[in-house]
C-alpha cells in the first residue's frame, strides 16, 4: 500500500488513470446488469458493452493488439454466436421468468471465488508495476508477438492443443447423435 | 493547438468522405444497373442525368413517419441502425489513401485487426434489428445474417493474415510501404477470397440470402421506415466503400501505380476502389442469389481451404526469398 502510494501515486492521478477508472466502473456496471437482467437478449447486448469496455481498458494500458483481438473474437464472434443461439430458441421480447435456474447462491459463490483468485493472482504478479505511457508502447503488436513466441511458446502451444481437443470433442459429440438416430432404421 | 486543429480537420475530411462516397456508389449503382438492363435509370431529379436522385430519396426518407412496431423492443430497435452504421465510419479513419504521412485519418498500429474487428461489430446492428422487430421474417433474416457472418469471417481473416505475413507487419501504411508489384500474382487467391468473403459479410448479391426479398421481404430491416431504414441502406453502401478500399490497400497496392506515385498516389487509390465498386455492382446485376446451403458450402469447402493454401504459399515464398 505504502509502496503503491509513492512516486506515480494515487493522490495526483493523470487523465489516463481517471479515464481507466471510469471505463472500469462502466465495465463493472455493464457486467452486473448482464447477470441480473431478466431479458435474455438484453443480457447478451450488455455483454457486448462489458467486453467492449474491457477492450478500451486494454487500449488505455497501451496493449493495442490485445484490445482489437478482444473486439474481433469476443464481440465479433462469440456474442454473434450467442445471439444466433438465442434467435434459434426464439428468445422472447420482454422478461423471461423461466430463465432463472435457481442456482443463484451457488453461482454467486463460484463467481466470488473466481474473482478473488483472479484479483489475488493479478495483484501478486504486478504489485506496483506502472506503465510508462510516454515511452515506446509496451503492448504494441511487435512487442506482444516477440514475448508470445519467444518466452511463452509452450503455454501458447499447450492452449492450441487444448482448443484442438475441444474441437475434436465437439465433432465426436455431434457425430454420435446422428449415428444413434440412424442405428434403429 | 495546432495538433488539435490537425486532428479535427482530419476527422472532418473522413466524415465528408463517409457522407459523399457511399452516395456516389449508390448513384453509380442506379445508372450502371439501368444501362446493363437496357434502360436509362433516374433522369429527372437535378436535371442532368438524374444526378440528384439520391438527394431526393434522402429528403423523402426524412419526411416519412418513424414507426416502431407495437410489440417491438423499442430501445434495441431504435439503436440498431446506429450500431450498423458507425463501425464503417470508424474503419474509414484507418484506411491510408496516399504515400505521405498525412494521407491517413489515424495511423493504427494493429491496423488489419482494427478494421476487421470493427467491421465485425457492424453486423450486431442487423442481429439487433432482426430480433427486436418482433417479426418472424426479421428473425429469419437475423438468423441468416449470423450464420453467414460466422461462415465468412474465418476466410476473410485468413486471407488478411496472408498479406500481413507477406509484409511482416499488421499496420495498413506499413503493408503499403512493403508492397511490390509481384505481390499481385503472389496474393491473387487471397485477394479473391477476401473480396468474396467481404461481399458475403455485406450481404450483397449474390450473397443476399439474409435480405432475400422474394422469401423474407427484407430480412432484418422489414419493419424499418424513414430515416432509420435510410441509415441501414447507407451502412450497406458505406460497407461497399470500406470493403473496396480495404481490398485495394491490402491486395492491389493502394497508392502504388505504374507512374506518378508521389503526387498522384491518392488518385490510384480512388481509381482502384472505384473499379472494385463497379465490380460489386456488376456482380449484383449478373449473378443469381446463392441458396443458404450453397452459401455455407462455398465458405467452408472452397474459401477456407483456398485461404489456407494461400497462407502456405505465402509462408513458402517468404522463407525462400529471405
Amino acid at each position: 500500500m505504502i509502496l503503491a502510494a509513492q512516486s506515480p501515486g494515487f493522490l495526483s492521478p493523470s487523465g489516463v488513470e481517471i479515464a481507466f477508472l471510469l471505463v472500469g466502473l462502466v465495465t463493472l456496471g455493464a457486467a452486473v446488469v448482464t447477470v441480473t437482467t431478466r431479458q435474455l437478449v438484453h443480457a447478451a447486448l450488455w455483454l457486448v458493452v462489458t467486453l467492449g469496455g474491457l477492450a478500451v481498458a486494454y487500449l488505455l494500458l497501451t496493449a493495442e493488439f490485445i484490445a482489437w483481438v478482444q473486439v474481433l473474437i469476443y464481440v465479433g464472434s462469440v456474442v454473434v454466436l450467442l445471439l444466433f443461439g438465442l434467435m434459434l430458441t426464439k428468445a422472447p421480447i420482454g422478461r423471461s421468468p423461466d430463465a432463472d435456474s435457481g442456482n443463484r447462491p451457488v453461482a454467486l459463490v463460484v463467481a466470488l471465488a473466481a474473482a478473488a483468485a483472479l484479483v489475488w493472482v493479478v495483484v501478486d504478479a504486478f504489485r506496483t508495476t506502472w506503465i510508462d505511457l510516454d515511452g515506446p508502447a509496451q503492448g504494441s503488436t511487435k512487442a506482444s508477438g516477440e514475448i508470445l513466441f519467444r518466452y511463452w511458446v509452450l503455454p501458447f502451444e499447450a492452449l492450441s492443443v487444448l482448443l484442438l481437443a475441444a474441437l475434436v470433442g465437439a465433432i465426436v459429440l455431434s457425430r454420435k447423435n446422428t449415428g444413434e438416430k440412424e442405428g434403429p432404421r | 493547438m495546432n495538433d488539435a486543429l490537425d486532428v479535427a480537420l482530419r476527422l472532418l475530411v473522413v466524415f465528408a468522405v463517409f457522407l459523399v462516397l457511399p452516395l456516389v456508389v449508390g448513384q453509380t449503382e442506379h445508372k450502371v444497373m439501368a444501362h446493363m438492363q437496357g434502360r436509362l435509370g433516374p433522369m429527372y431529379a437535378g436535371g442532368f442525368h438524374g444526378w440528384a436522385q439520391l438527394v431526393a430519396d434522402g429528403v423523402k426518407f426524412a419526411q416519412k413517419e418513424d414507426v416502431v412496431p407495437a410489440n417491438a423492443d423499442r430501445r434495441v430497435f431504435q439503436l440498431a441502425p446506429a450500431v450498423a452504421l458507425l463501425p464503417y465510419l470508424l474503419v474509414l479513419v484507418a484506411i491510408p489513401i496516399g504515400p505521405s504521412e498525412g494521407a491517413v485519418g489515424q495511423v493504427v498500429d494493429a491496423g488489419i485487426f482494427f478494421v476487421l474487428a470493427v467491421m465485425g461489430v457492424g453486423v450486431l446492428g442487423s442481429l439487433m434489428a432482426g430480433w427486436a422487430s418482433a417479426n418472424k421474417f426479421s428473425l429469419l433474416g437475423g438468423l441468416r445474417t449470423a450464420a453467414q457472418l460466422l461462415a465468412y469471417e474465418l476466410p476473410m481473416l485468413l486471407a488478411a493474415a496472408s498479406v500481413a505475413m507477406a509484409a511482416g507487419t499488421v499496420s495498413l501504411p506499413g503493408i503499403l510501404n512493403a508492397f511490390e508489384w509481384w505481390w499481385l500474382p503472389w496474393q491473387i487467391v487471397g485477394a479473391l477470397v477476401f473480396f468474396v468473403a467481404g461481399l458475403a459479410e455485406l450481404q450483397r448479391p449474390p450473397f443476399d440470402m439474409p435480405v432475400a426479398d422474394s422469401e423474407i421481404i427484407f430480412g432484418a430491416y422489414t419493419e424499418y421506415t424513414g430515416l432509420r431504414f435510410a441509415l441501414f441502406l447507407l451502412a450497406e453502401y458505406a460497407g461497399i466503400v470500406v470493403l473496396c478500399g480495404l481490398t485495394t490497400v491490402l491486395f492491389l497496392g493502394g497508392w502504388h501505380g505504374p507512374f506518378g506515385a508521389d503526387g498522384l498516389g491518392w488518385v490510384w487509390t480512388l481509381l482502384k476502389t472505384a473499379v472494385l465498386a463497379f465490380l460489386v455492382i456488376w456482380l449484383r446485376v449478373s449473378y443469381p442469389r446463392l441458396r443458404e446451403d450453397q452459401l455455407q458450402k462455398l465458405a467452408w469447402t472452397t474459401l477456407v481451404p483456398l485461404a489456407l493454401a494461400q497462407i502456405a504459399l505465402t509462408g513458402i515464398v517468404k522463407v525462400a526469398i529471405q
